[in-house]
Parts: structure tokens; sequence; C-alpha cells
């Protein structure tokens, strides 16, 4: 039992340097000159291993019953939903802008403090 | 009466009530933040030009963000140390770990109170931009769930850890718990900073 933790303790320690490790790469890959889109695809990718390994190890996903997985899987399909209903809304408008109260560039700010 | 099901595992679902109950609270806190993080796209995307800032003007700060993420992750390491720890009957180095996790909370909260200090005296208030709100609505309601991981902590490191001497199963079941939740809180933040900071 307790050599058993002590290798999940090892792994823990693992985790987190990778988690540390990604972070940088997530703030050094900002600083190359991507297009817009391909910076977002880059950046979401780098957070979605992130997150996997967090929840993978640390939340202990890996191993967990299949209540815990089915319970995920309907929450994952709902999430995925949620954010695409602004595409939805969006779809029948491509190539136009619509304006949005309060979407008028800053007022105040827009300098790095 | 007793509660059932707190440490044996259930014979239908294999899980102790006390995890199928914090997993089924964390599936609706991924639809609350996912409903934040919905809204964001669809404010970002009809956004008319410079109304959103690119990287190079955005108004927050890299550095400081980067920081408080290194933080974050480093208190999910040692809330999963504090765990292990009670699982090798080690209270001391449970005592340790926690109280580490606390101060690593707090130290987040310290710095992101700087964040929100400087910008509101630079007039950076919700209402300058919808970017601006968009920022300080989803970290704060994201700094909320940090001050709530900290009071259950912090209960479980003071008064709570009494529960070790009268009911061990039921005392480590509770930090097993409360790691879900920070951990959770943590994973929110691996995505709230390249999405509100780097892009």
């Amino acid at each position: 039992m307790s050599e058993d933790v002590q290798g999940h303790i090892k792994l823990y320690y693992k985790i987190g340097g990778a988690l540390l490790f990604l972070t940088v790469v997530t703030v050094g890959v900002s600083y190359i000159d991507f297009a817009v889109p391909m910076a977002i695809v880059v950046a979401l990718i780098v957070a979605t291993v992130k997150g996997s390994l967090v929840a993978s190890y640390f939340m202990h996903l890996i191993g967990e019953q299949k209540g815990i997985y089915a319970a995920l899987a309907l929450t994952a399909f709902f999430f995925v939903v949620l954010i695409f209903i602004p595409l939805l809304g969006h779809s029948n408008t491509f190539g136009e802008r619509k304006s949005f109260p309060n979407s008028h560039p800053p007022v105040v700010g827009g300098e790095a403090h | 009466m007793e509660i059932p099901y707190i440490v044996d595992e259930r014979p239908d679902t294999g899980l102790t009530n006390v995890k199928l109950g914090i997993w089924l609270f964390l599936a609706s806190e991924v639809m609350l933040f996912g409903g934040l993080f919905s809204a964001y796209i669809l404010l970002r995307i009809n956004a008319v030009d410079g109304a959103w800032p690119a990287f190079a003007t955005n108004p927050l700060s890299v550095p400081i963000g980067a920081f408080n993420t290194v933080v974050l992750i480093s208190s999910s390491v040692t809330m999963v140390l504090s765990y292990a720890a009670l699982k090798m009957d080690d209270l001391s180095g449970y005592k340790k770990y926690m109280g580490l996790t606390i101060g690593l909370s707090l130290l987040f909260l310290v710095v992101k109170s700087y964040e929100y200090y400087d910008k509101f005296s630079h007039g950076d208030i919700p209402a300058a931009s919808t970017f601006l709100a968009v920022y300080f609505t989803m970290t704060g309601l994201h700094g909320l769930h940090i001050i709530g991981g900290v009071v259950v902590n912090g209960y479980f490191l003071g008064p709570g850890t009494a529960m070790w001497y009268s009911n061990k199963p039921q005392f480590i079941n509770r930090i097993e718990a409360s790691g879900l939740y920070w951990h959770f809180v943590d994973l929110v933040w691996i995505f709230l900073f390249p999405v509100l900071y780097l892009l």
C-alpha cells in the first residue's frame, strides 16, 4: 500500500513538472506571430493537454468507475452543444457583422500596464 | 440517522456517495463555466474591428497571469500530495501539504487582487469595454471558487482534522472530494489564462 502510494507521489511530481513546462510552452508560443485562428488552435491544444493531465492523474480519472465516465460523457456532450450555440446563431449571417450592445472599441485602457 | 455509503461503495455504482456527489457537482460547474465560455465566443466573434484587443494591445499582464498559473498548478500538486500523505497514514505530512495548498491559494488571490487594483486605478473597469466585462466576470467567478476552496480546505486543516481520530476512512474521502474540487478550479484556470491573456 505504502510503496504503491510512493510510486504515485513520483508520478505526481512528474505531472506537475510537465504542467509547468507546458505553461512555459503556452506563453512562448503566444509570442510567435501566428495568424489568430492558428494561435487559438495551438493555445487550446496545449491547454487541452494540460487539462487532460490534471483530470487523468490528479483527479484520478484513469481507472475510475464507469458511472463517472457516463456522467462526464453526458456533461461533455452538453458542453459541446453550449460552446457551439454562438456558432449556430451566427451561421445564417456568415460574412456579415452583427453589432452587439457595447461592442464598440474600449473607451479607456488599451495600453499594457 | 447515518448517511449511507459515505465510506463503503454502493454495490450498484461501485462508488461512494461522496465521490458520485462531488463529480455530479463538478459536472454542473462545467456547464456554469461552459456558459461563460460560450458567451465569450459569442461576444468575440461578433465584436467590431478594434473592439477586442489583439495580443500586442491586451491590457492584461502576461507575466503576472503566467505567475498565477504556476502558483495554481503548484497548489494542485501540494493538494494531491496531502491526499497521498493521508493514504500513507502521515497526518503531519498532510498538514504540511494542505497548509502549502492554502498558502498558494492565498498567494493567487493576493496577485489577482493586485491585478484588479491596477486595472481599476487605470479606469479599466468592466463598463469600459466588452473584453474587460468578460475578463472581470470570468476571473471574478473563478476567484469566488478559489475563496470557497480556501474556506473548505481551511476547515479540513483546522477543526475538521478531528475526524482523523474518529473516522479515518471518512476523513480521507472528504479530502479526496475537496481535492477533486480544487483540481477542477485549477483546470478552469488552465483554460482561462490563454483565452483571456494570450489570444
